[in-house]
């Protein structure tokens, strides 16, 4: 089975080290995949808070395309989290409020489009732990990460609502997988806490002092980098340092994608991996 | 239509009454215009209307028709008949005639109270009164059958609930059996250090009641038991008790305490299920020393003899009195009982189902229950309030509405924790001098003296916050929180939202029905709600009487209540077994299934069909028959039987379709 690779708008964008280095790991544990052609918006943010249901209609367009290629099971890959929580509260809204469903499906229908209830959204690390295992993976960590000690930060929107494959307040996809790489997690209580999704753009000392707060416990649990499953989040963290360093006092730490931190121990080059992209050097492991 | 009943000579003469039930009926309902349809159906010879049909004047008009009118059938059109048929029977039977010649439709649950047209609720109020006139000619006279009532009384739960009613029934001079699952009676208040508002010693108040129990000579007390099964039906169940193994033999057990200091485990090694693991037993222990029967017990899970043969059995050795049996098996004992009082209880909600609160995660967070523990002299620390690192906390908080109050977990109010919170507040102040913060979203506090009692905590300097606590997190922000566990929340009453460090978490935690509240609810028969509180008859006015007659129910098991509410419960049970057991017999209700053994074939069909076990093949007449005693009515036999032999009184084919034409011939 090949799953469905869809990208959204930041894994083309801010995120592109991301897509890069996930792409990479799926190749190197020969994870089959194919991009969802002609995807488009998932629907998030800008979208949703003006008209829900062309929202939801935007999200169901690619899942009624993703199972024209790859049938009524078709799995979708949604890496970005915000991609992840709109695909899946538009399966929820069409599943549960038959009405405003009614509406989507016709939308689709003018397009010669039928929606697939079967197709499943998936987050990589769903697939990582469950499809892969951690067993597996060890077996091709060919570099392990060790002496390397990451902050996993999840974030919100790959556990809330919808707790698919991980807990709500104390998720462990991510520590499980980078631990099987060979690094060491630390344990923090802040892996879901706000990152500030776009109050950085428009309240910017809240989203400041937000990011702050995740930057220097990290730091004081000994973490020497932090490791994110979303786009937003990265750029949250990781672009505002410098300011969050003016207020606040020096708070540096880098800022990896999970997958980039994967695809070293997998043994891939840095430039495979994007990790060229990031603003805070990754200093070599001790 | 209107045949004449093989009881009755005289012809069908129906007296039909509309009733308004105030504006209830009436609101909805053109009763004027029901009631003189009615009085044009044939048989009626009179038909009225009234305000209230079920009050004594009601009543007396029914009298007084069948006085004047020779009237010999009643229908009376009203509410349901759960809510009032045994009234109008009772009306009938006193103005002269057979209490089953009477027929009652429902035009208030099943037509004013869910139609919203009254046109159209007039036409099936008139559709419905067709059809009782068009049966109640066909009643036959029934008579109610007496049963003698066994005199004993079970009651099931050894805690304050279980013990009061016990107590109340023997003092009566009732035989009681009291059967408790844990080894020890007292529940979860032998736990408790002080009570609500008025802090006496929950000891000092409980554990007498607790050996009255074990010395009354009308209670038999078996600890460590389970009931297995019950059958029969009010006044006359039998009921299976499972004795578990203690492998102590109790009758020798004189609670020396000799067997738990010779064990081969010179210290306690396994978590102390009393004191919620915060001490540690040896396999062989004593539950609490107060524990009543003053017996111990040997835990098969953690016993060397059982896990490994290879033990060299210095309990056994130890006991002067050769108390110590570790070839006990399951006991079961067989018991016949009139009455059954269901004192189940509560268990504490889970306090890890809450994880943002950190229960299980910080060493630091607490439950309710295991501070009780604490504070208790008895308990682990000696009433010392020392965390599990050994420190003596400065700072407190108490999260109230731990699963309660919250849709993720459990909706409803738990009634007890606003106060118990108060109660520890005080507490803990008192021996630490600690600063205590209440984290709550409503105090509530009704009961006598327990306004007085949030009052005066008020003045003590405790502080209240008002919002339900964010999260029990250990990240920091500033220099003092370091080292602390910080409670975050909105307090609600300035618009803020505070970070408040603290040494010690105490989770309010609530009250859930016991996780095996399904299955006892079956072995008894008796209903739950969604939250598996065990339901009673009547919220209001049968709070202690359940859907099965004869199984009373007390205390928490029904809904979360406290002490003085469970005492008052656990006496209206007790009181609501001696009425019925005094009275000496019960009335069966006739509507009960019978065999036409002329028509009976003998194919046993009905036999395994009927959930009461209440039908036997007679052998040599090769026929079924039915024990009237046994039969609820439910008319399964009715329908399976392939022969029509089934029948049921009160429920004839020919009742039946008199009811079907009456409906269709005003259609």
């Amino acid at each position: 089975m090949t799953y469905l690779y869809y990208p959204g708008c930041s894994l083309k964008g801010t995120g592109r080290g991301y897509e890069e280095s996930l792409l990479a790991v799926f190749d190197a544990l020969q994870l089959p995949w194919a991009e969802v052609k002609d995807w488009n918006c998932c629907g998030a943010t800008a979208y949703m808070a003006v008209d829900e249901v062309k929202a939801f209609t935007l999200a169901a367009r690619n899942l009624a395309i993703a199972r024209e290629q790859g049938g009524e099971t078709a799995q979708v890959i949604a890496p970005c989290s915000a991609c992840y929580l709109v695909l899946c509260k538009a399966q929820h809204v069409i599943h549960d409020a038959p009405e405003i469903g009614a509406r989507i499906t016709d939308a689709l229908g003018a397009a010669q489009l039928t929606y697939g209830p079967r197709v499943q959204v998936r987050h990589p690390l769903d697939v990582l732990i469950n499809d892969v295992g951690t067993e597996r993976l060890a077996a091709a960590a060919t570099a392990p990460l060790r002496g390397r000690r990451v902050a996993c930060y999840y974030g919100c929107q790959m556990v809330r609502p919808y707790a698919t494959f991980d807990d709500q307040y104390a998720p462990t996809s991510m520590d499980r997988v980078l631990r099987a790489m060979g690094a060491e997690t630390v344990d923090w209580p802040l892996k879901t806490r706000c990152c500030g999704g776009t109050l950085t753009g428009t309240i910017e000392d809240v989203g400041l002092r937000l990011n702050y707060i995740l930057l220097r416990e990290a730091k004081k649990r000994g973490a020497d980098a932090i490791a994110t499953a979303c786009p937003l989040c990265q750029f949250n963290l990781e672009c505002y340092q410098d300011k969050i360093s003016a207020v606040y006092g020096a708070s540096r730490l880098p800022v990896l994608y999970f997958s980039q931190f994967m695809g070293m121990a997998l043994g891939l080059s840095e430039a495979r991996l994007g990790i060229q992209r990031n603003f805070v050097p990754l200093a070599a492991a001790v | 239509m209107a045949t004449l009943g093989p009881n009755q000579g005289d012809a069908v003469r129906i007296g039909v009454y509309i009733c308004h039930c105030g504006i209830n009926i009436a609101g909805k309902v053109d009763v004027a215009d029901v009631t003189q349809f009615a009085a044009s159906l044939p048989g009626v010879v009179v038909a009225r209307d009234y305000k209230f049909m079920c009050s004594d004047p009601g009543q007396e008009l029914i009298q007084q028709d069948i006085r004047e009118h020779g009237l010999n059938r009643i229908v009376v059109a009203s509410c349901s008949p759960l809510m009032h048929e045994a009234t109008f029977r009772r009306a009938a039977a006193e103005g002269g005639i057979n209490p089953f010649f009477f027929q009652m439709a429902n035009i208030r649950e099943h037509v004013s109270w869910v139609t919203a047209d009254k046109a159209a609720a007039t036409e099936k109020s008139r559709a419905l009164v067709a059809a009782a006139v068009s049966r109640v000619g066909g009643h036959e006279a029934l008579e109610r059958q007496r049963v003698a009532v066994k005199p004993d009384v079970l009651v099931v739960g050894g805690g304050i609930a279980g013990i009061h009613a016990a107590l109340t029934l023997a003092d009566s001079g009732k035989t009681v059996y009291l059967v408790e699952r844990e080894p020890t009676i007292g529940g979860h208040m032998a736990k408790f250090d002080k009570t609500f508002p008025t802090l006496d010693c929950a000891a000092c108040i409980l554990t007498p009641k607790m050996s009255l129990v074990r010395q009354h000579p009308n209670i038999t007390l078996w600890t460590y038991a389970e009931v297995a099964d019950v059958s029969g039906y009010v006044g006359n169940f039998s009921v299976t008790v499972r004795r578990k193994p203690r492998y102590v033999i109790e009758d020798r057990c004189v609670g020396c305490n000799a067997c738990v200091e010779a064990c081969v485990f010179k210290e306690g090694k396994f978590a102390d299920e009393f004191n919620y693991g915060l001490a540690k037993r040896k396999p062989v222990y004593m539950p609490f020393p107060q524990a009543t029967p003053s017996v111990v017990l040997i835990d098969p899970a953690t016993c060397l003899h059982f896990k490994t043969g290879k033990c060299k059995q210095a309990c056994k050795a130890a006991c002067e009195r050769d108390a110590i049996d570790f070839d006990q098996r399951d006991e079961l004992v067989e018991i016949e009982v009139g009455a059954i009082v269901v004192a189940t209880g509560f268990q504490p909600f889970d306090a890890e189902r809450v994880p943002e609160y950190g229960y299980g995660q910080y060493p630091g967070v607490y439950t309710s229950l295991e501070v009780e523990r604490l504070v208790n002299a008895s308990g682990p620390t000696g009433g010392e309030i020392t965390l599990r690192d050994g420190r003596v906390p400065k700072a407190v908080g108490i999260i109230h509405c731990v699963g309660s109050r919250d849709h993720a977990t459990n909706k409803y109010c738990s009634r007890v924790c606003c106060m118990y919170s108060l109660k520890l507040a005080h507490l803990v102040k008192e021996r630490t001098g600690a600063e205590i913060y209440n984290f709550y979203i409503d105090m509530r506090t009704p009961g006598k003296g327990y306004e007085e009692f949030y009052d005066k905590l008020l003045e003590e300097g405790v502080h209240f916050i008002r919002g339900r606590a964010a999260e029990v997190t250990d990240w920091t922000m500033t220099p003092d929180e370091e080292g602390k566990l910080v409670i975050r929340a909105e307090d609600t009453l300035i618009g803020a939202v505070r970070r408040i460090p603290v040494d010690m978490v105490v989770l309010s935690v609530g009250l859930e029905a016991q996780a095996d509240a399904g299955e006892v609810r079956r072995l008894f028969n008796i209903s739950c709600s969604h939250e598996g509180w065990f339901l009673e008859r009547h919220p209001k006015l049968a709070p202690v009487s359940t859907f099965t007659d004869g199984v009373f129910l007390a205390g928490a098991c029904q809904g979360p209540k406290d002490i003085p509410d469970t005492v008052a419960q656990a006496g209206a049970a007790a009181a609501e077994a001696m009425a019925l057991i005094d009275k000496g017999y019960v009335e069966l209700e006739p509507n009960t299934a019978f065999i036409d053994e002329e028509r009976c074939s003998g194919c046993k069909t009905c036999i395994a069909m009927c959930p009461y076990s209440a039908i036997s093949f007679i052998a040599d007449a090769r026929v079924a028959r039915v024990n009237e005693a046994l039969c609820k009515g439910c008319g399964t036999c009715v329908a399976a039987c392939p022969s029509a032999a089934a029948q049921q009184h009160l429920f004839t084919d020919d009742q039946i379709f008199d009811e079907i034409a009456g409906v269709l011939s005003y259609v």
